[in-house]
């Protein structure tokens, strides 16, 4: 409530971002997620998840050097912020928290584990 | 692997479409991709998601990057228009009085101007049901006598004939024709009384009549009948009417052979409900079958379908002789020249003054069209000046918002937003007005209108013409006020820019009050006048009474030979007081004929004269009133051969002692000879605007074709009627019993002066509305204006009527000027219209006179609300407020 919103797919894209530890660009992101996650995704997408994300003040970007094999044009390095980071961690509790509670009832209960 | 490139147009795409602020690093991480996929999933694959995800890529699929830094005016941005929208509106909700003025003002305008390009449309599509609409006409004559030129409808019989054998590779379709009239319809023991026409088997084929049922060939057998749509359900209900005998005038026996869909209500044959063969019409009666050879009965109508390749012109050079040709010696003086009257001229130019087709409906559709445009005009006149008023109120909110950055096309989009917003609402508010007031419009102007939703002119030019307005009236604020300098607007120091300001710009106002006045004082002046023509020829003395005048049509032979049972019938019942026959109804004269001769008569003179046959009461029943002699006496035997004549022909054979002269008719063995023992006032039985034709008065029981009652004035009209129908049930069962009354037949004649007499007014009415809503919005603007002044006046000492007088001057003083031109204008256009009548009412003085003082009291009641209001207001207040 007091974080702003963040959608599933930002928070991927966030974390992939926090992974990537300063080589974060369009295409190294693209490549990641589709590995890890097995998910396609578009370069629309992850360009304006990245938009959001630097409007909520979660991710910083700066312009890197030249390169050949892009025609001679940068790439834009994102990094994330104390208050991304932050983010991400509060989420991780919150989540930490839930699943110690559904781990603690789930010994109690066999039920749950067979319906589950 | 450099090898292959990615598609150039994606790249020119994303070049050109790409956000400015990403579109490097898009570029880089796409064509770093296109390298990827190349190499994993092949060239093919790899150019279709380059193609896919540049485009994805583009605006406005792409999110726009925020900007970090002042972005620069976008003349059409969200936001400001949204600002835009709500500032235009906190104005209209400000100054309820103004918008109302202006929105409602501009509504009534703009409704009145569809109203009237509704009326216009269905005119001019008069019949264009009729898909042969351009190829069909009338067949006509125009014949000269005693000087003068008559056009006609009436042709012979054998022109028909004629036509066809000696020019039928002029024409696809020709059709002789009864005149349309009232016709008994019997369907087993069921009575109809319904107007047809007789035709030949081409006609439904010419006037491209939509067959419901049966065919197109229908009137070729000889004895069927095609029955409109809602006659045949009216007859026969749900049953299927084909082949269904069915009997016309209780005489003549036809078989329904088709079904045609009703004609709609702007065709020339709307009422035709059906129509029968011609060759049965041509031997149902002697005198039809004597007419079969005879080129002097002028007593029939004749349609035609001129052939595709060839024009009206090229057929009348042809035909202009088809009679003239044929008539015998003693006719050949009156020249018959055949011509054609194209359908499309049937409804809008029927008028024919010497020959020469001088109009007809034509001058009202332009006369209204023209009122459309002048209140339209009224009304957006209206529009700009409040509007450019107004504006000027509004130099600090410029002053401010150029403060802060507008510049000069961000305000000039606000404005003229501001008034297009305004000009919609008010376009809706018209379309609301007309479908409200269609009702009532269509009952004046006797028509079926609808409104054209669907008609794309329609829309195109009522959104053209809203558009236009809007842009016309918001583009003064929009460029001048526009132009302000921002310190001066917000240091207040706009009076002084504003006095020059004034004279430039009153200028103009001033010339659109007196436009306007001078529409709306022209309007007034017609007004009066329609009315007063109108009621001059209601006054004017008709030579009978037509109080409790009934008359009933013998349509069919049980009527005849009864008259002497149905009198005595009728009389000892005491509903009436008279009865009498006549072969024409007292409303209108149906024949007219010549050959007659006199001793003195001038040689050349062609003797034509209205014939009425008349049973011997007739006189005592419609009470005419006698001159000279004596009316028709059953004491007299040789009353058959007697006359009764009215001043007119009097006048007309120019003869001095009238009683005891001997009128010859005809030439041959069955010339009979007739005294005049009579004279009667002249009797208006045609036109009430037209001087009375010569007329005789003859004696005869067998050429009659209606029965005349005298009601008696002693019992309730409903009463009599009651028992009147009861004798005639008793003594004529057959026959429907259907009546008519002569003062309603008579004030049918003035249906269309009244009609366009209620339009005028009603117009008028709008005009002043609209003319004063402009004048009172005006004169509350100066007002507050000169507020400063009206205080300092009151301090040095001036009175209330001293202010009053100072503020009303000014408008007192256009008004005198709309009065001055519009006088002339109205004068020179009544004047023409009132040519058109023989009988018609003097343009006085005193009419003008009137709608000046009428137009002065109007304007000095809306002026003097706002100006004494202003003279009684404290100067304390308005001296201390600013």
């Amino acid at each position: 409530m007091k974080r702003s919103y963040l959608g599933e797919f930002e928070e991927i894209v966030l974390l992939t971002v926090a992974v990537l530890e300063g080589a974060a660009y369009g295409v190294s992101i693209t490549h990641e997620i589709i590995e890890q996650t097995g998910r396609s995704v578009r370069l629309n997408q992850i360009h304006s998840a990245l938009e959001r994300l630097e409007d909520k003040g979660m991710v910083k970007s700066e312009m890197g050097e030249p390169t050949a094999e892009r025609g001679g044009r940068r790439k834009r390095f994102f990094t994330v912020t104390a208050y991304g980071r932050r983010t991400l961690e509060e989420i991780q509790e919150v989540r930490v928290t839930f699943w110690s509670r559904l781990l603690i009832r789930g010994m109690q209960s066999n039920e749950l584990r067979v319906m589950s | 692997m450099k090898t292959s490139k990615p598609p150039r147009w994606a790249t020119w795409l994303l070049e050109a479409f790409a956000h400015p602020d990403s579109r490097e690093e898009v570029q880089g991480d796409l064509l770093e991709l296109y390298a990827y996929w190349v190499e994993t999933v092949g060239e093919r694959k790899a150019r279709w998601r380059y193609w896919l995800n540049a485009l994805k890529l583009m605006r406005p699929l792409a999110r726009r990057k925020p900007a970090t830094h002042y972005s620069t005016p976008f003349f059409l941005s969200p936001v400001m228009i949204r600002n835009y929208l709500k500032v235009a509106f906190r104005n209209l909700v400000k100054n309820k009085v103004y918008s109302f003025i202006n929105i409602g003002g501009l509504a009534v305008g703009m409704a009145v101007a569809m109203l009237i390009g509704l009326w216009l449309y269905d005119e001019l599509s008069f019949n264009q049901y009729h898909k042969n609409y351009d190829r069909v006409a009338q067949v006509m004559q125009q014949q000269t006598s005693n000087g003068k030129i008559y056009t006609q409808s009436a042709i012979p019989f054998p022109l028909g004939n004629e036509l066809r054998t000696k020019y039928g590779g002029e024409f696809k379709y020709l059709s002789m024709a009864s005149w349309e009239g009232e016709h008994i319809l019997t369907y087993g023991d069921r009575k109809f009384s319904k107007s047809g026409c007789y035709m030949e088997p081409d006609a439904p084929r010419m006037f491209s009549l939509t067959m419901l049922r049966g065919s197109e060939e229908g009137l070729k057998e000889p004895n069927s009948i095609l029955l409109s749509e809602s006659v045949a359900k009216a007859v026969f209900g749900e049953a299927d009417p084909l082949n269904k005998l069915m009997k016309i005038d209780n005489k003549l026996d036809v078989k329904v052979t088709g079904v045609y869909e009703d004609l709609p209500y702007n065709t020339t044959f709307r009422d035709l409900a059906f129509i029968a063969p011609w060759d049965l019409y041509a031997t149902s009666e002697s005198w039809i079958k004597r007419a079969r050879d005879e080129w002097g009965n002028n007593s029939f109508q004749l349609f035609a379908q001129i052939n595709d390749q060839t024009h009206y012109e090229t057929v009348n050079k042809r035909i202009l002789k088809a009679r003239y040709n044929n008539v015998d010696e003693s006719e050949k003086k009156f020249n018959a020249r055949i011509f054609l009257h194209p359908m499309r001229d049937w409804h809008l130019r029927s008028n024919w003054e010497e020959g020469v087709q001088t109009g007809g409906l034509i001058e009202y559709v332009w006369l209204f069209g023209i009122v459309g445009v002048f209140v339209l005009l009224l009304a957006c006149i209206n529009f700009m000046n409040l509007s450019t008023a107004r504006s000027e109120k509004r130099a600090k909110e410029i002053g401010i918002r150029k403060a802060i950055g507008s510049v000069r096309s961000q305000l000039i989009s606000q404005f003229l937003s501001e008034s297009l917003l305004v000009v919609a609402v008010a376009f809706v508010l018209a379309l609301l007005l007309v479908q409200l007031s269609l009702p009532w419009f269509n009952e004046v102007a006797n028509k079926r209108m609808e409104v054209l939703w669907t008609h794309p002119g329609f829309w195109l030019l009522g959104l053209g013409f809203s558009l236009l307005t809007g842009l016309v009236a918001g583009s003064y604020p929009a460029l001048y006020l526009s132009s302000f300098e921002p310190i001066k607007a917000l240091k207040g120091n706009r009076y002084a820019s504003r006095f020059q300001t004034i004279r430039f710009v009153s200028i103009p106002r001033k010339v659109l009050v007196v436009l306007q006045f001078t529409v709306s004082v022209s309007l007034i002046i017609g007004t009066i006048i329609v009315y007063r023509q109108i009621q001059f020829s209601k006054n004017r003395p008709i030579g009978y009474s037509r109080d409790g005048l009934m008359m009933i049509q013998m349509k069919s032979p049980e009527f005849y030979g009864k008259f002497e049972l149905l009198r005595s019938e009728l009389k000892r019942s005491g509903a009436i007081i008279e009865m009498a026959e006549s072969s024409s109804p007292v409303t209108s004269v149906w024949s007219n004929n010549g050959g007659f001769e006199w001793a003195g008569k001038d040689p050349s003179l062609d003797a034509d004269f209205s014939t009425i046959w008349v049973t011997h009461e007739f006189g005592k029943t419609v009470g005419w009133q006698f001159k000279e002699g004596r009316d028709f006496s059953r004491d007299f035997s040789t009353d058959s051969s007697s006359l009764v004549v009215n001043e007119a022909a009097v006048k007309f054979m120019g003869i001095k002692d009238p009683i005891g002269t001997v009128v010859r008719w005809g030439t041959d063995s069955r010339a009979r000879s007739f005294k005049i023992v009579g004279v009667i006032k002249d009797m208006i039985m045609d036109s009430p605007y037209d001087p009375v034709k010569q007329a005789f008065y003859l004696l005869d029981y067998e050429n009659v074709n209606w029965i005349d009652l005298k009601l008696n004035p002693a019992k309730s009209a409903s009463e009599s009627v009651a028992k009147i129908e009861a004798v005639f049930k008793r003594v004529i069962p057959s026959a429907p019993f259907d009546y008519k009354f002569a003062d309603e037949e008579f004030a049918a004649k003035f249906a269309a002066e009244e009609r366009i007499g209620t339009l005028a007014s009603g117009f008028a009415v709008l005009a002043i509305f609209i003319s004063c809503l402009g004048m009172f919005g005006l004169a509350s603007f100066v007002v507050e204006q000169r507020t400063k002044e009206i205080g300092v006046r009151k301090v040095l000492g001036a009175s209330v009527l001293n202010l009053w007088g100072l503020l009303s001057k000014d408008f007192v003083f256009l008004v005198l000027i709309a009065f001055g031109i519009a006088t002339p204008i109205a004068y020179y256009f009544l004047h023409g219209w009132l040519q058109k009548y023989e009988y018609r009412t003097e343009i006085s003085w005193w009419i003008f006179a009137a709608s000046g003082v009428g137009a002065l009291t109007i304007t000095l009641l809306t002026v003097s609300f706002q100006s004494i209001k202003a003279a009684l207001m404290n100067p304390v207040r308005s001296l201390r407020t600013e």
